[in-house]
């Protein structure tokens, strides 16, 4: 019955579904881009949250999106570098190229951190333009949805009123979360934590983490027993309380580093579709804050 | 939100300071004034909340340009360098043990392609260097060269071509020297390669890969399902086409591929592919009945059927699997002719006929990050050659029928993106008359600007 109402609903909703088709490379500017559109946009998600967003393919069906897309939203930043030119060369699609107004990168929004004094690939995957992984400080989402909304606004003029009232609700109730969030985090501010990737600094940012070690001894090269085993040893004085990955990451490494430093494994969701509970960008941080402060401090 | 308690507050005190007897229209008089405090009161209340709604919105306005500001501020000031295209070098090397001469390498049944397709050069060997370049041209083009550097001196271009950006409506022109599109692997460059050298198919059918100077037209229907259709046109020039020296193209080629996902991580790729040329006088070189080296040549029509598949499922944690095969038809009709320059028995042409077959299929798997184990089996089909009365099937025994075959193991390592170290044992049957036992040591880096991998 439920399923036959959901078809019905689906059916009776699909002449409504006009509007901007939507392409996003990651989860969280899907999620995003489904707040403000509403439903006038179609939006379309390259990756899931347990996918390793450096490690995506340039797939057929990526390419057969990008085709008729209007708006092709991505973090930039070089994390889709391995496959996004390529699939916007392939598309035969020339809204969506870099420098239309059909290709929006949210981290052109955004204070960057972590940006290399300077570039060389002995320092591991490094990108020259900062850390891409700015979904993790959900402050960023206010300024990249602004942007993005005066962005859709502007690719679809017809329905600039209803993205400017769906992103005014999105930001109050975003506001509130905030505060709701940082209240609720206050006692993890200078918690010391070991990182297995450098996936966190705008969280770290956020919260006031404080991050001692991180598991990989550069950006993208795994961790050897051996180099765990130093670092077990440097840290030692001072242990972190948690070692923190994302959950596309493989838990190897953490795992071993946890049982030996006798600290738990925090596994965050790092974006939209991450864990059950990380369902929407409100329950991403939901269940982040909360995985967080349920390590005893 | 607070707009209720706040009235009731109120009322509540005014109510409370009510003396005991008042009654009738003193009640009255009172209900209206508590009325009228009460609607007071929501006006100001209300006035006061939109006055928050618009200092919030002030404030937020003010954090987006502020950041904003810093953003623009943090950008590097503009060079005369800053156009440079992007520059991208691929270093490769081996270390290979054969229980056979390389030099000796031929494909059984096949007419030899004059391409590079046998093993390289035992003991330590450099292979090729690539050092791509590539740019926008404009809003609208792309160029990119690609040259190999063979470890023996020189340079030659594999790959130099324009191709439009987003021409719209989902066409996409290319012109210039580029991979063709048909099949599945002939459009990768050899370092992207999941095994150290191409499938025998690659090898006797298209001589390595099919590399075109023209033009390619391709387009993508706009469906969710990726329906792609191409069509090339080509001077030829390489196997197994020859320079024709006619205007007009000598080489056509028709593609279509079908892909779309299984599942949330699984995606998969289908195609149909035809070469079609016409050769004149494509010369090989081989021994005859006589045992005297003689140079004979093909002239005709050449047909090459190509279907292709490919699966890629990914698994939670780094770990993925990737099945491929792809399987070749080749048809060959026209005139062969012996001995053309009259060194051994004395020159003679008759009709050719051959219709040949050969597949291979291949599965990788990364079992952990970073390392990953491949096998691939190799089978080609020769077929019997229909020679025409004039001439001596004995003179051709490079084309006598014989089925190669070939099975492949391969694991390799790659700490990161941009390095990858290979072990590949093959045990080689292309040759009638000799097993060939093979082991690779390979190694395969890429510096400088980091492309995108096609599919």
């Amino acid at each position: 019955m439920r399923i036959l109402m959901f078809l019905l609903v689906g059916l009776l909703a699909l002449p409504a579904q006009a509007g901007l088709k939507i392409f996003a490379t990651v989860p969280e500017w899907g999620a995003l881009a489904k707040e403000i559109g509403g439903d006038k946009a179609d939006v379309f998600v390259a990756t899931n949250g347990l996918q390793d967003p450096h490690h995506i393919q340039a797939r057929p069906s990526l390419i057969a999106r990008t085709r008729d897309a209007d708006l092709v939203v991505a973090t930039g930043a070089e994390l889709e570098i391995g496959w996004l030119p390529l699939v916007q060369r392939e598309s035969g699609n020339p809204r969506i190229q870099p420098g239309q107004s059909g290709y929006f990168e949210a981290a052109r929004q955004v204070r960057m951190l972590e940006m290399p004094s300077r570039l060389d690939r002995a320092d591991g995957d490094v990108h020259a333009a900062g850390n891409p992984h700015i979904q993790t400080d959900p402050r960023n989402f206010l300024l990249v949805g602004a942007a993005l909304a005066a962005r859709m606004a502007e690719l679809a003029p017809a329905d600039a009123t209803t993205y400017a009232a769906n992103w005014k609700s999105f930001a109050e109730r975003w506001r509130a979360a905030l505060t709701r969030w940082e209240r609720q985090a206050t006692p993890l501010r200078g918690l010391s934590i070991a990182v297995q990737h450098k996936a966190f600094p705008y969280l770290q940012d956020w919260l006031g983490l404080q991050e001692v070690a991180t598991l990989e001894p550069k950006p993208g090269v795994e961790p050897s027993v051996a180099h765990l085993g130093k670092l077990l040893a440097q840290v030692a004085a001072n242990p972190p309380k948690l070692v923190m990955r994302a959950a596309y990451q493989s838990p190897q490494a953490a795992e071993w580093f946890g049982r030996e430093a006798q600290v738990p494994v925090v596994v965050v969701p790092f974006t939209v579709g991450g864990s059950d509970r990380a369902r929407d960008l409100f329950g991403l941080f939901d269940d982040t804050v909360e995985r967080l402060l349920a390590v005893p401090r | 939100m607070n707009r209720i308690p706040l009235s009731v507050l109120a009322a509540c005190g005014v109510l409370a300071s009510l003396p005991a007897t008042a009654a009738g229209d003193d009640l009255k008089a009172l209900r209206d004034e508590i009325a009228q405090m009460k609607q007071t009161y929501e006006q100001r209340i209300a006035a006061l909340e939109s006055r928050l709604v618009q200092t919030e919105a002030k404030a937020g306005n003010a954090e987006v340009s502020a950041r904003q500001a810093s953003v623009a501020a943090s950008q590097k000031p503009t060079s005369e360098s800053a156009f440079n295209p992007a520059i991208s070098l691929i270093l490769a090397g081996t270390y290979t043990r054969l229980s056979q001469d390389p030099n000796a390498y031929a494909i059984g049944g096949f007419v030899p392609t004059g391409g590079e397709v046998g093993p390289p050069r035992r003991s330590f060997g450099l292979g090729e260097s690539e050092l791509g370049i590539a740019a926008n041209i404009s809003p609208a083009l792309r160029g990119q060269l690609t040259l190999a550097l063979p470890p023996e001196g020189g340079a030659e271009v594999e790959e130099a071509f324009v191709q439009t950006l987003g021409f719209g409506q989902g066409t996409t022109i290319k012109a210039g020297r580029f991979l063709s599109g048909i099949g599945y692997m002939n459009g990768q460059h050899a370092h992207v390669w999941d095994f150290a050298d191409a499938p025998l198919a690659y090898k006797a059918v298209l001589g390595g890969q099919l590399r075109n100077d023209g033009v390619q037209v391709k387009w993508i229907a706009p469906t969710d399902l990726l329906v792609e259709l191409g069509a090339e046109a080509a001077s030829g020039g390489a196997f197994p086409s020859t320079d024709r020296n006619k205007n007009g193209a000598t080489l056509g080629a028709l593609f279509a591929h079908v892909g779309g996902d299984t599942g949330p991580s699984g995606s998969w790729r289908a195609g149909l592919s035809v070469l079609g040329t016409s050769p004149r006088e494509r010369e090989y070189d081989g021994t005859d009945s006589t045992g005297t080296d003689v140079t004979n040549a093909f002239s005709g029509r050449s047909r090459t059927w190509i279907a292709d598949a490919v699966w890629k499922q990914d698994f939670a944690h780094d770990r993925n699997l990737t099945v491929q095969g792809e399987y070749f038809r080749r048809r060959e009709t026209g005139d062969l002719t012996y001995d053309t320059g009259g060194v051994s028995l004395g020159t003679a042409t008759d009709s050719f006929r051959s219709s040949q077959s050969g597949f291979y299929a291949q599965t990788v798997y990364q079992f952990m990050p970073h390392w990953r184990a491949g096998y691939r089996y190799d089978r080609l089909d020769s077929g019997n050659a229909n020679i025409g009365g004039a001439l001596s099937p004995a003179d051709f025994p490079l084309l006598a029928a014989y089925k190669p075959k070939r099975n492949t193991v391969m694991v390799d390592y790659s700490p990161d993106e941009f390095s990858r170290w290979r072990l590949q044992l093959a045990r080689d049957q292309s040759r009638p008359d000799a097993t060939d036992n093979q082991l690779w040591l390979q190694y395969v880096v890429s510096l400088g600007a980091h492309g995108a991998h096609a599919y």
